[in-house]
């Protein structure tokens, strides 16, 4: 092996050894940072508006919401992603489980909402890092949401 | 997100040189997805041309058709091969499971033209090589960047891949060897990473290196990605220091 390939090697393995840690260190975060990095309140108001504006326009999912109370789900949105990204709520609405029961959310159709939900972000201007953080922490949940 | 990834040398889905346990497409349960994907190597001595094929299903299956031709200058010759590939999700989800997304894979592989690598000594010009791929997809990675990782297990006694026939005078059986790559995407759409993948001589007096690249994949949209590369291919067929360009365009249905 030669020096190049040795080191591109090396490299390989440090990454990996690496970012797991750093992912940990990432985890265990307490802090409101996350609300921040989304614009508080007003900044999830904006992207949960936006949201609503793209399940609206999206063929794919739209017809899931045909009798949904918007203005219940705007409302336990904002209050669920403010509560999960640390900021100063407490999300009161029912389990993930209870809610999307019956639904039978497919795969395809949740990936539809998180894609919305990327383009909502976008609109919003929120940075990358901040939108994968959020993303992380919703895709915990899809076990609780699709197949239900 | 580019879930899909690209496609590698033998048309499975993957990087450039490596093989991922992703899926061919963007198909969710339920779903189908297909790749078409032309690739093209170029070094001091050497082009390579790749013309590849997939389908995916389900989420779940991967069949895939490779067409590979190596032109060597030197030589003033060509050797051609067909490989024939399937891939099967074993295990996990690349995003949504603490456990990687696990795929097990086969390669057909069929040389067309044994003249060449049987004049080097190789015993047969077809063989079948079987892997196992782990991949990872950390959605908030370092920095909160998406970061991919992925280990692959291959058993082969391909000689480079098996454009130069399988099996030789110093081993004929499968051994494993391992190969490994990771993606950092520094937006949505644009990835860079390194590949490895280690490669062992079979045949007596004719070298073979490990493989290497950096490369920068856009993904601009679902339809469409573009992967370029440096690549280091280190000594083929006798011709030492075999490094240059690599560019590969796929479109995905
Ligand atoms: C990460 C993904 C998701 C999150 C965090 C989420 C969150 C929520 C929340 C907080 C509510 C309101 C709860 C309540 O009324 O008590 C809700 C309701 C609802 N969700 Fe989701 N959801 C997700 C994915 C989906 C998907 C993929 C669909 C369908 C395509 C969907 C369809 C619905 C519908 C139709 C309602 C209204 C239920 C009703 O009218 O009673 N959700 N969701």
């Amino acid at each position: 092996m030669n020096r190049w390939v040795a080191s591109v090697a090396a490299s390989v393995v440090t990454l990996s050894l690496i970012a797991p840690a750093q992912i940990l260190a990432d985890e265990s975060e307490r802090d409101d940072r996350l609300f921040q990095q989304l614009g508080g309140l007003g900044g999830i108001d904006l992207i949960v508006e936006e949201l609503l504006v793209e399940i609206s326009r999206d063929l794919r999912i739209v017809e899931q919401f045909a009798e949904t109370n918007v203005e219940r789900f705007r409302r336990l949105l904002v209050e669920q992603i403010c509560d999960i990204s640390g900021g100063p709520c407490e999300y009161s609405g029912d389990s993930m489980e209870l809610v999307h029961g019956g639904m039978e959310i497919t795969e395809a159709e949740f990936n539809a909402l998180v894609e919305n939900l990327i383009t909502a972000m976008d609109t919003a201007r929120v940075p990358l890092a901040a939108q994968n953080r959020l993303l992380r922490k919703l895709a915990e949940m899809r076990s609780d949401i699709i197949h239900q | 997100m580019a879930t899909g990834g690209g496609t590698q040398i033998e048309g499975a889905a993957g990087g450039g040189v490596v093989p991922w346990a992703v899926i061919a497409g963007y198909g969710a349960e339920d779903e189908f997805g297909a790749d078409a994907t032309v690739s093209y190597a170029t070094t001091r001595d050497l082009d390579l041309s790749v013309l590849a094929l997939s389908v995916g299903f389900d989420n779940r299956f991967e069949l895939s058709f490779g067409h590979q031709r190596l032109d060597v200058g030197p030589l003033d010759t060509q050797v051609r091969q067909n490989v024939f590939g399937a891939k099967m999700r074993l295990a996990g989800d690349l995003i949504y499971t603490d456990m990687p997304q696990i795929s097990l894979g086969v390669q057909h592989k069929r040389q067309q033209d044994f003249v060449i690598p049987s004049a080097l000594g190789a015993r047969s010009s077809s063989g079948t090589d079987v892997y196992l791929s782990a991949s990872k997809l950390f959605l908030a990675g370092p920095g909160g960047r998406s970061l991919l990782l992925n280990g692959t297990v291959r058993a082969t006694n391909a000689n480079e891949t098996g454009l130069l026939g399988f099996g030789g005078a110093e081993n004929d059986s499968h051994r494993l060897v391992g190969e490994a790559s990771a993606a950092l995407f520094l937006s949505r759409n644009t990835a860079v990473g390194i590949e490895y993948r280690q490669k062992r001589a079979n045949l007596s007096g004719v070298d073979e290196d490990d493989w290497w690249d950096v490369f920068i994949g856009y993904f601009p949209n679902k339809n469409f990605s573009v992967i370029g590369a440096f690549v280091d291919l280190g000594s083929v067929a006798g011709l030492e220091r075999q490094s240059g360009a690599y560019l590969s365009l796929q479109a995905s249905f």
